[in-house]
């Protein structure tokens, strides 16, 4: 292992033994997965219902564009470690910052959604005498979804980050190989343990980007 | 807060450390955006190849950058350098769509004007197109300047001295009050440099302070 730092990495990555067992490739992959999608879920179920209230009616307008930005400033890691210490070892408390980290991109994603909608739709919508809830579900969601999903596609690229210092912690994750990798002065591990957050992270915005594009309304520009 | 007050000499340093990392990123993102964003709108292709490439690079999380950058610099795992250099391509990813978008919004007709009152190209840059795309520029160093700041500190669990320090070493000797210092001083470097850049804003860009109350 003296060799170049990379090519070291390459072997590490092809040995066999690294895709099988509890802590193998494959299933840090699976939890690294889960941690990103309950914690981009968790946060939707809160972020999602507060940001189409916001977009539809209007209020809370300024309070929620200033929560969303100054969330922006709060340190990952700092969240990660101080619910750590406050809560314990394992994964409630990585779980809690994801969710706090997920809230911005959603509730902004959201509200800009309805929001974007052209007024005088929403107008035609309640002239033709659809109620207040079937203009949101009928009219404003569907036309504002890639801008929704683009909501999502944020917030899981904070998570999927953010879930690496899961392992920092104690619990699981892809994360593991790189803490592993710093504690034992093995590099090569650290790479591997890298590109394959790298590989998780970019197919995961890929396909949401798919996803957004493809939830575009016919006849609209997304 | 009696862990605070008997600290104050760390934290000083820490921060001193942390906007040595910070501020170099958020120069570069900026100085270097504006010939890019002119050179990607001079070519259509560059353009597209640009934004795709910023785009994917935003979706790579920082803890592996750090990781894979000293491999392929030949710098220490624990050298600031990897955090400047990476948080820099993470900045230009930002800035060089967003000053091409700047650029782009500058009315022709005006820069026409300004070619035709005499404005040698160098000086139409500086004194029209500049300040004009200014507004735009601003808000996207301002977007630079946070979560740069924010992002330096991921280099603590490395081992990479900044206030990410703080929660490393919050966490390995249970010290709550070190851990919620370091989120306040780092969330408080943040806000003060947006602050900042809004002043500085303002005194360079004295016919933007009317519009300031109808800015979100």
């Amino acid at each position: 292992m003296n060799g170049n730092p990379f090519l070291d990495a390459l072997v590490w990555l092809g040995d066999p033994s690294r895709w099988s067992g509890p802590a193998g490739v494959p299933v840090r992959t699976l939890e690294h997965l889960g941690y990103t999608a309950l914690g981009v879920l968790i946060a939707a179920l809160i972020a999602v219902p507060v940001g189409l209230y916001v977009g539809h009616t209007g209020r809370f307008k300024g309070l929620t564009v200033a929560v969303a930005g100054a969330a922006r400033a709060l340190p990952t890691l700092g969240l990660v470690t101080l619910f750590a210490l406050l809560v314990g070892i394992g994964l409630t408390a990585p779980m809690l910052s994801f969710v706090i980290l997920a809230i911005p991109s959603l509730l902004a994603g959201a509200y800009s959604a309805v929001e974007s909608v052209d007024p005088a739709t929403v107008d035609a919508a309640r002239a033709q005498g659809m109620t207040e809830r079937q203009i949101l579900a009928r009219v404003e969601i569907p036309l504002g979804l890639p801008l929704l999903i683009g909501g999502v596609r944020g917030a899981t690229m904070q998570v999927v980050a953010t879930a690496m210092l899961a392992a920092y912690v104690g619990s699981g994750g892809l994360g593991r190989f790189i803490f592993q990798g710093l504690g034992s002065q093995n590099y090569p591990q650290m790479i591997a343990g890298s590109l394959l957050v790298i590989v998780l992270a970019l197919v995961l915005d890929l396909s949401l980007l798919l996803l957004q594009r493809l939830t575009a309304p016919r006849g609209t520009a997304a | 807060m009696t862990w605070i007050l008997a600290n104050l000499g760390v934290i000083a340093e820490y921060t001193g450390a942390h906007l040595l990392q910070s501020l170099p990123p958020i120069l570069v993102a900026l100085l270097l955006s504006l010939p890019l964003a002119k050179l990607c709108n001079a070519r259509g292709w560059l353009r597209t190849g640009v934004t795709t490439a910023s785009g994917l690079m935003y979706a790579i999380p920082s803890l592996p950058l750090f990781v894979l950058l000293p491999g392929l610099i030949g710098t220490g795992v624990r050298s600031p350098l990897n955090i400047i250099i990476a948080l820099s391509l993470y900045g230009l990813a930002l800035m060089v769509p967003t000053a091409s978008d700047a650029f782009r919004s500058v009315n022709r007709d005006v820069l026409g004007a300004a070619t035709a009152q005499g404005y040698a190209p160098g000086a139409r840059f500086l004194q029209v197109e500049l300040p004009l795309a200014g507004p735009v520029l601003l808000a996207g160093v301002r977007v630079v300047a946070v979560s740069t700041i924010s992002l330096v500190t991921v280099g603590g669990v490395l081992g990479v001295p900044s206030l990410g320090m703080l929660f490393v070493d919050g966490l390995r000797r249970g010290i709550v009050a070190e851990i919620a210092a370091g989120i306040i001083a780092t969330a408080a470097l943040a806000l003060l440099t947006d602050a900042l850049l809004v002043l500085l804003g303002r005194a360079v860009m004295p016919w933007t302070r009317r519009q300031e109350g109808r800015r979100p």
